[in-house]
């Protein structure tokens, strides 16, 4: 194997052991925000393990990357990576969503260590980081801010109040990444209100767009990579499938918010389950 | 004596403290030359950022900063600045405990002619009600000037309420009080009128026409309606007989609506009848300040009327 292929072995494991942590954090008979959490996998561990300057270690430092979970209702993925990074013990992952644990429905820069914005109401995210960039430019710091919004996120009105925001001030360490799922809490995002053509929308809105797959992940790497010293603000809509990896709710709406049941949860826990061979 | 608008002294306010700290920063939406955050660009024009017509995005930026160590002050008219991005107030600044600024120029019903829609009315209810979040409505230039130093020093969300309405200044230069606390300008005996913002003027011209005719009044202004001054409210519902409170503002939800209900959870039967007196559940319209505030019994005469009604 060379460096590269090795690098994506690790890569392409960081993603299965993530979707099965999410999997036994969400467990079964509880709601949980399944389908946005398991379609970002792939984009969310590329920009921890690969792209992203950081890492426990660096997490104070004013130059480290900053990554910005815009789709709020995802955080659970960042919880999973942010415990493998060491910002809390994996055991706090059981307690989401319970009173007095660290880990919100939402993101909360308050309670939980690693988080940076507060996110939840959707369509904040990119303003929010915008915020960021400008603070960096003010303080002669430079580094690369990275957005993960949903598609159906894209329907706020705020979401391209700052998209005009980013190339309005040519923001160009700007990086957003469309987890493109298709499927918003109640139906197709297409059938709800459309929001395409992407490309055409971010192009004229001043932004480089790419379109790839989302769930390849050396192909998330490469998309990343092309972004670097770009001089311009860039997105990369990564074409996903909703509920990525349990097969009761993969490529529907129903996943949204969804609980598992007992069968469903034992059949997901055999699809996800990472056979002895390929444990770390 | 010189007559000067809250806004003004907040513009020069604004920019004595970005000489002082190179992380104080301004945003505007379009507005800047009317709040007077523009001002501080002459401290440093890369400190001013102009969001254009779009105060969601706005809120959310002032965010992101805020995150990295700025202290934002925001800017817009205060109908806009509370009412169009709630949400981001919300959540990016209240939940989050960000320290922003938010400056809600051009209150209540003196704006004026341009009527309902620009006129705020509503702002201090709206901001009252979040937590984490410090209101503050000065009534004059040297008390603005105190209220933009309490805001900056204030580490987390503040709501400043600012005004164009052109007033003579009540208070000395260097205002001396804590502007955490109520200030009695005015001791009575017959009731208390308890009053915050620039028609605070128009209160204390109200104390004298009622002595003239006989009335003893007092005048308790309360410049910062979030966290209220708790002592002092109970004192005056102890001291007086009748609280008399006036506002620029809806009667749910603001200065009225704080004290009373201090007042009503007060373990003691003797104590002060409290009236909210404002803007009655409606909304403002077009016209000049002096006329509206005469509409609504909120000049000197409207005052006194309401005090005569509730003793």
């Amino acid at each position: 194997m060379s460096m590269e292929e090795k690098q994506l072995a690790v890569l392409e494991a960081k993603a299965k052991e993530i979707r099965f942590e999410l999997l036994q954090m969400f467990g079964s008979g509880k709601y949980h925000h399944f389908g946005g959490s398991l379609s970002c996998v792939e984009i969310v561990t590329a920009l921890y393990f690969y792209k992203m300057n950081y890492s426990f270690e660096n997490r104070d430092s004013p130059t480290r990357d900053r990554f910005i979970m815009s789709k709020g209702h995802s955080v659970p993925t960042q919880y999973v990576i942010l415990s493998m990074l060491g910002f809390f013990p994996p055991e706090e992952l059981r307690t989401i969503k319970q009173l007095g644990s660290i880990l919100q429905g939402h993101p909360d820069i308050n309670k939980t260590p690693g988080i940076e914005a507060p996110t939840g109401s959707l369509g904040q995210g990119l303003s929010y980081a915008n915020g960021i960039a400008l603070a960096a430019r003010l303080d002669g710091n430079d580094f690369n801010i990275y957005v993960v919004m949903g598609d159906g996120e894209l329907q706020s009105g705020q979401v391209w109040e700052a998209a005009m925001t980013t190339s309005h001030y040519r923001l160009n360490n700007m990086r957003v990444i469309i987890d493109l799922n298709g499927y918003q809490s109640q139906g197709c995002v297409e059938e709800s209100l459309a929001i395409e053509p992407l490309e055409e929308k971010w192009r004229s809105f001043g932004w480089r767009a790419a379109r790839i797959n989302g769930h390849d992940i050396s192909e998330v790497c490469r998309a990343l990579d092309e972004t670097d010293n770009r001089g311009e603000p860039c997105v990369i809509i990564a074409e996903t499938v909703k509920g990525k990896g349990i097969s009761a709710i993969e490529g529907t709406f129903r996943g949204h918010n969804y609980a598992l049941t007992e069968d469903e949860y034992i059949d997901a826990c055999d699809e996800l389950a990472i056979p002895d061979g390929e444990q770390e | 004596m010189s007559e000067e608008a809250t806004r003004d002294r907040f513009g020069q306010a604004l920019l004595q403290l970005a000489r002082e700290d190179k992380n104080v920063v301004a945003m505007d939406c379009d507005l800047g030359r009317s709040t007077r955050s523009f001002h501080i660009t002459e401290a440093d024009e890369s400190r001013f950022l102009e969001m254009g017509i779009s105060e969601q995005d706005m809120i959310s930026t002032a965010a992101g900063m805020a995150h990295e160590g700025k202290i934002v002050f925001v800017n817009t008219f205060a109908v806009f600045a509370t009412g169009r991005c709630f949400d981001q107030i919300r959540q990016q600044l209240s939940l989050a405990r960000l320290n922003v600024k938010v400056c809600g120029s051009s209150a209540g019903l003196t704006q004026g002619p341009d009527g309902a829609t620009h006129q705020s009315v509503l702002d201090v209810s709206l901001m009252r009600s979040l937590p984490n979040m410090v209101v503050i409505v000065p009534a004059d230039g040297p008390q603005t000037e105190a209220a933009v130093r309490a805001a900056y020093d204030h580490q987390g969300p503040v709501y400043l309420r600012l005004s164009r309405y052109d007033r003579k200044n009540v208070y000395e230069e260097g205002y001396s009080h804590d502007i955490y606390k109520a200030v009695e300008l005015r001791e009575g005996k017959d009731a208390a009128i308890v009053v915050c913002g620039p028609i605070l003027d128009h209160a204390l011209d109200a104390a004298e026409l009622l002595a003239r005719g006989g009335v003893s009044a007092g005048v308790i202004n309360i410049p910062v309606v979030k966290p209220l001054d708790r002592e002092s409210v109970i004192k005056a519902a102890e001291k007086y007989c009748v609280l008399v409170v006036v506002e620029e503002h809806s009667v749910y939800g603001g200065l009225g609506s704080a004290v009373a209900e201090v007042v009503a959870e007060m373990k003691r039967t003797d104590k002060a009848i409290v009236a909210r007196e404002g803007i009655k559940d409606d909304f403002g319209e077009s016209g000049t300040a002096d006329d509206l505030l005469n509409k609504h019994e909120l000049d000197a005469e409207g005052i006194a009327k309401k005090v005569m009604r509730n003793i």
